[in-house]
């Protein structure tokens, strides 16, 4: 049985139709990239599995939970419970520049009531560690280079042990040199079995780390398949398009 | 009069202008705090009552809000509220100006919320929507969004706007004496009339100097404080 199932969600903002009738599965254990060019709707599929964005048709299930269908109208309490199914790394991280490194992850847990304050703060040490930052516990978000900064963001998701973990282009907004430490944490991650759903532009890393890659244009999935098909043999033109423009970089 | 009589009188007023100070301060932020959600809300009356306000009590001078506030009810309803509390305070209690002084503070507060309404609804809407997301994601409610994460941004953002309302404040109270409360400058204005004595009125201006100087050490403190974060 799948841990996602998405089956026909649509949305739009005002008249533009940004996500068309979108369907696919994701497996426990699974990682999927999603690419496309800016402006296809990969950004917005990501929001509205985390309900940042109502969708306006459509069923979203998680692991045999409907979360979503339709047109059911979502009280604030169970949009928050349906949230915490997922966890969401941003492009630009969004740390609270206000806590050190260590109350960014404890906060939410602690609000929630999750456990008591020592086993937060236990968890949340061992996750720095796994992140390797465990020299940077009582830093400020200001104090730390981009890099560090997601990978704080990559360890305050982990905090809530989310079902899945999605990424929002997580390297867009890094210098290339500090790409690899994101990059291989999320690595990492896989190899530690965590489903996961990345929204990229890194065409090597979506290609050696994915076990499944959507490439989306205009508001649908235009193919779906196996890195290596998507990659050495894809059949639609515009994948054929996308692929070299995106190389040629 | 002696230097230290005439100080000591000064000082009799300047206590008053210090009262408007602490009064203006203790009810007009808070109270800047609603009007600023108002201005901020979807639901358009609302929103547009709360425009309409700000822009009568930032768009008449405060003088005239005072005479507003302390005239208008005896004209309207024939009834003189600040008159009565006047006299009622100095029969029972002989304290001077009671009703004088409320009239002002009214004046003071909701002129001043609606300034420090318009420099919260900069602050809160000058946070990133990516903030609020973080705490969505994280499945928390918009009352602990606020709370936890986006209030102490928005105070590290408005002390230095707010220092400037404040230390504009303390010079404002002198607007007191259009309608007779003994504040600083009423008081060596009596002086002049009175003993002929003119330099107590220049002197006066020692006494905000010095609190302003208090003001701003203390204002600067606050600001360092909040700078350990950058948001």
């Amino acid at each position: 049985m799948s841990i996602l199932e998405v089956k026909n969600i649509q949305k739009s903002f005002d008249k533009t139709e940004v996500l068309k009738d979108i369907s696919f599965t994701l497996e426990k254990g699974e990682v999927l990239s999603i690419i496309g060019s800016s402006g296809s709707g990969k950004t917005t599929l990501l929001r509205c599995l985390n309900f940042l964005e109502t969708t306006d048709s459509g069923r979203i299930i998680v692991d045999n939970d409907i979360l979503f269908d339709g047109n059911n109208k979502m009280t604030d309490e169970k949009i928050r419970e349906n949230r915490l199914n997922f966890g969401l790394v941003f492009q630009n991280f969004n740390l609270f520049p206000q806590y050190t490194v260590l109350e960014n992850l404890t906060l939410a847990p602690t609000l929630l009531k999750k456990a008591d304050n020592v086993t937060i703060k236990n968890q949340a040490l061992e996750i720095i560690k796994k992140v390797g930052l465990e020299d940077k516990v009582d830093f400020y978000p200001c104090q730390l280079s981009g890099g560090q900064q997601q990978r704080v963001a990559i360890a305050r998701a982990l905090m809530l042990s989310p079902k899945i973990l999605c990424f929002d282009e997580p390297t867009s907004a890094l210098d290339p040199e500090l790409t690899g430490e994101v990059l291989r944490v999320i690595r990492e991650l896989r190899d530690g079995n965590t489903t996961m759903i990345i929204v990229t532009h890194e065409m090597n890393f979506a290609k050696n780390v994915s076990d499944k890659v959507i490439f989306m244009a205009d508001g649908i999935i235009e193919e779906c398949g196996s890195p290596e098909e998507l990659f050495e043999n894809p059949k639609s033109l515009r994948l054929k398009e996308f692929l070299s423009s995106s190389l040629k970089d | 009069m002696s230097f230290l009589e005439v100080t000591a009188f000064l000082f009799d007023g300047f206590k008053i202008s210090l009262l408007i100070f602490a009064v203006t301060l203790l009810c007009g932020a808070p109270l800047g705090l609603p009007i600023a959600f108002c201005s901020m809300s979807r639901f358009k009356p609302v929103k547009a009552i709360s425009k309409v306000i700000v822009w009568i009590v930032r768009g008449i001078p405060l003088m005239l809000q005072i005479f507003i506030i302390y005239y208008v009810p005896g004209l309207l309803f024939n009834y003189q509220l600040f008159g009565q509390i006047d006299r009622y305070m100095y029969i029972e209690y002989g304290i001077m100006d009671m009703g004088r002084i409320v009239a002002v503070l009214i004046a003071f507060s909701i002129n001043y919320a609606c300034y420090f309404s318009e420099i919260y609804r900069g602050g809160i809407e000058s946070i990133s929507k990516g903030q609020y997301e973080a705490g969505y994601v994280l499945g928390l409610t918009k009352s602990q969004i606020f709370r936890k994460i986006i209030l102490k941004q928005v105070i590290q953002r408005i002390v230095p706007p707010m220092s400037n309302e404040i230390i504009t404040l303390i010079k404002d109270t002198a607007l007191a004496n259009c309608i007779m409360v003994c504040e600083i400058i009423k008081n060596a204005k009596e002086l002049a009339a009175t003993k002929a004595m003119i330099w107590p009125l220049f002197f006066t201006g020692v006494f905000y100097l010095i609190f302003v100087g208090l003001l701003t050490i203390l204002l600067g403190k606050a600001e360092k404080k909040l700078s350990y974060f950058r948001s």
